[in-house]
């Protein structure tokens, strides 16, 4: 069973009261945004098969959604950190590198430009074209 | 031994009684393989990747329906190890959106004579299903249902709890939880082996000259001009015109590959079965509201399946609170599992849409093509999901049958929703 620490109240929570909420660090597109870029924040998905950004509610706890980064194929929990973080903080980089050496990461899909300071990843994923998606 | 693949057909032999006896004479000593496990040539004209049930039935369509059987199917495991290997074999078409009972309907019609067509006996029965509806919100939904499949052609009809009882004695209708308020039943629902299906699929692809190529992973995607020049494996590189990505659960991965993205997520869906029992139920049921289904196989044993994680998920096993949480709630309505060991339990992963519908379509990359999205409830759809897509691949645009299910649908908003219409349940 998926044991993941609630950043909020610290409580070790077990999956039966928690709440699965998919992708997280989704740019939250809304009205004026292109077509393309609102399929894109709706339907779109990375899904990868292992390292994984997710959200999560601690939802028979104390009701509040976190950030959970975990791989998709082991279960292995790299760790929890606050909804209101706009990229991962340097601890679970450094958790995640530590097991996953060969580990790219995709902040520019994430906030459209990289993420200064984080982790010291200036060089990201290039973004697959968006307009050929449709 | 691998046997050596070679581009002519093989010469049809024939499954009858009369192959029976003859074998019976010479102690069975002249049954060959039903497929050849062949080696991988460097150029086909299409490329289908995965070896289940769709990609099977893509082949298969497409040689049968137009005549191209310079074809390779891929599998990076063994032939219908994945989800083909991994579901509840339930075969249903009462959907409630137009495009889907078409392609559900289509598959459903299929499946009736797949035996006598593929010369394969995929044990298709025909027993009868019944949705059970066990809450208000379900009663409305499903009589809209059957109203719904009435104007599409389907048969269907919606029966009251008495009937419900005369047809699974076995079931306690009075609750108290979640009572029996009625049911949708489909009596030309069913199920079907699932391993023969993807037998006969192979056999017959086998039998057109198509190689079957297993333990073939695929790496990457050799595209040019915006066009599918060939594919990486770890049997070598592989030259095709056309490529059909047909991997259920490895969607993404393998869209990843070809430099385009999905509207799918990866979760786990699981089952399990009993012990062998004497035979006590003649139909499947399905109770959505507690994500409990429930069958009786040949063998005796009762297929209960459940409901999926939720969270993204590649491990091909499922969570242990979910068996729990069906078991629990099936108990209610069968009493009598309650007394019975269970042999084993499975997952699968299962590619979900944001509508839970599939996607059988074009794609950005040239004479590249994907049928995935089927969700849950792939194994009902294989013969017309592979009929659709066979269609979509030779002619390079949708048929009828596809024609809704582009991934375009997804910007225009064009949905085929049926999770909120019909239940998750598929």
């Amino acid at each position: 069973m998926l044991i993941l620490t609630c950043p909020y109240c610290g409580v070790a929570a077990e999956e039966t009261e928690l709440h699965p909420g998919g992708e997280a660090h989704l740019t939250r597109h809304g009205p004026g945004s292109t077509d393309a870029d609102f399929e894109w924040y709706l339907f779109a998905r990375r899904n990868p098969k292992g390292v994984h950004f997710e959200r999560w509610r601690h939802l028979y706890g104390c009701g509040k959604w976190f950030l959970a980064a975990r791989d998709t194929v082991t279960l292995q929990v790299f760790g929890t950190y606050p909804a209101q973080s706009k990229y991962p903080p340097r601890e679970i980089i450094a958790a995640i590198r530590a097991d996953r050496p060969d580990w790219v990461p995709h902040w520019d899909e994430i906030t459209g430009d990289s993420a200064p300071g984080v982790g010291n990843d200036p060089a990201p994923n290039p973004t697959p074209a968006r307009d050929s998606f449709a | 031994m691998p046997e050596p693949s070679t581009p002519t057909a093989r010469k049809p032999r024939r499954y009858s009684v009369f192959a029976i006896a003859r074998e019976a004479m010479r102690l069975h000593s002249g049954w060959e393989r039903a497929w050849a496990d062949a080696q991988p040539r460097g150029r086909y004209k299409v490329v289908v990747i995965g070896a289940g049930g769709h990609g099977l039935a893509t082949a298969y369509y497409l040689g049968k329906n137009f005549g191209i059987t310079d074809v390779a199917v891929l599998e990076k495991g063994w032939l219908g190890g994945g989800n083909t290997g991994r579901n509840t074999t339930i075969i249903r078409s009462n959907y409630l959106q137009d495009p889907s009972a078409a392609i559900y309907d289509k598959s459903l019609k299929l499946y009736e004579t797949l035996s006598q067509e593929l010369n394969y006996n995929v044990m298709f029965s025909p027993r009868g299903l019944i949705m059970l509806a066990q809450t208000e919100h379900e009663v409305r939904g499903y009589k809209r249902t059957a109203i719904a499949n009435h104007l599409q052609g389907v048969a269907t009809r919606w029966i009251e709890p008495a009937e419900v009882k005369r047809l699974v004695p076995i079931m306690n209708i009075d609750g108290p939880r979640y009572p029996v308020l009625g049911g949708l039943y489909q009596e030309r629902g069913g199920t079907a082996r699932h391993d023969a299906v993807a037998w006969g699929y192979a056999r017959a692809c086998s039998q057109m000259g198509m190689d079957i190529v297993q333990n073939c992973e695929v790496a990457g995607v050799d595209i040019a001009g915006g066009r599918v020049r060939a594919v990486e494996t770890t049997r070598g590189r592989i030259e095709c015109d056309k490529l059909a990505i047909v991997v259920a659960g490895h969607s993404s991965v393998v869209a990843e590959m070809a430099g385009f993205r999905l509207p799918i997520e990866s979760i786990a869906l699981q089952a399990l079965v009993s012990e062998p029992i004497k035979p006590c139920m003649d139909v499947v049921v399905m109770a959505n509201t507690v994500h409990g289904y429930l069958s009786q196989s040949d063998k005796g044993e009762m297929v209960i399946g459940g409901g999926t994680d939720g969270f993204n998920n590649y491990t091909q096993r499922g969570s242990w609170q979910h068996v729990e949480e069906t078991v629990r709630a099936l108990i209610e309505t069968f009493p009598m599992l309650s007394r019975l060991k269970m042999l084993r339990q499975w997952g699968g992963i299962v590619d979900m849409t944001g509508d839970r519908s599939p996607i059988l379509s074009a794609t950005p990359v040239g004479g590249v093509f994907v049928n995935c999205g089927w969700g849950t409830g792939g194994f009902k759809a294989i013969p017309g999901s592979g009929w659709a897509m066979a269609e979509l691949v030779a002619k390079g645009a949708p048929g009828p049958l596809a024609a809704d299910f582009g991934m375009s649908r997804f910007a225009e908003g064009r949905f085929i929703d049926e999770s909120v219409a019909a239940g998750v349940a598929h």
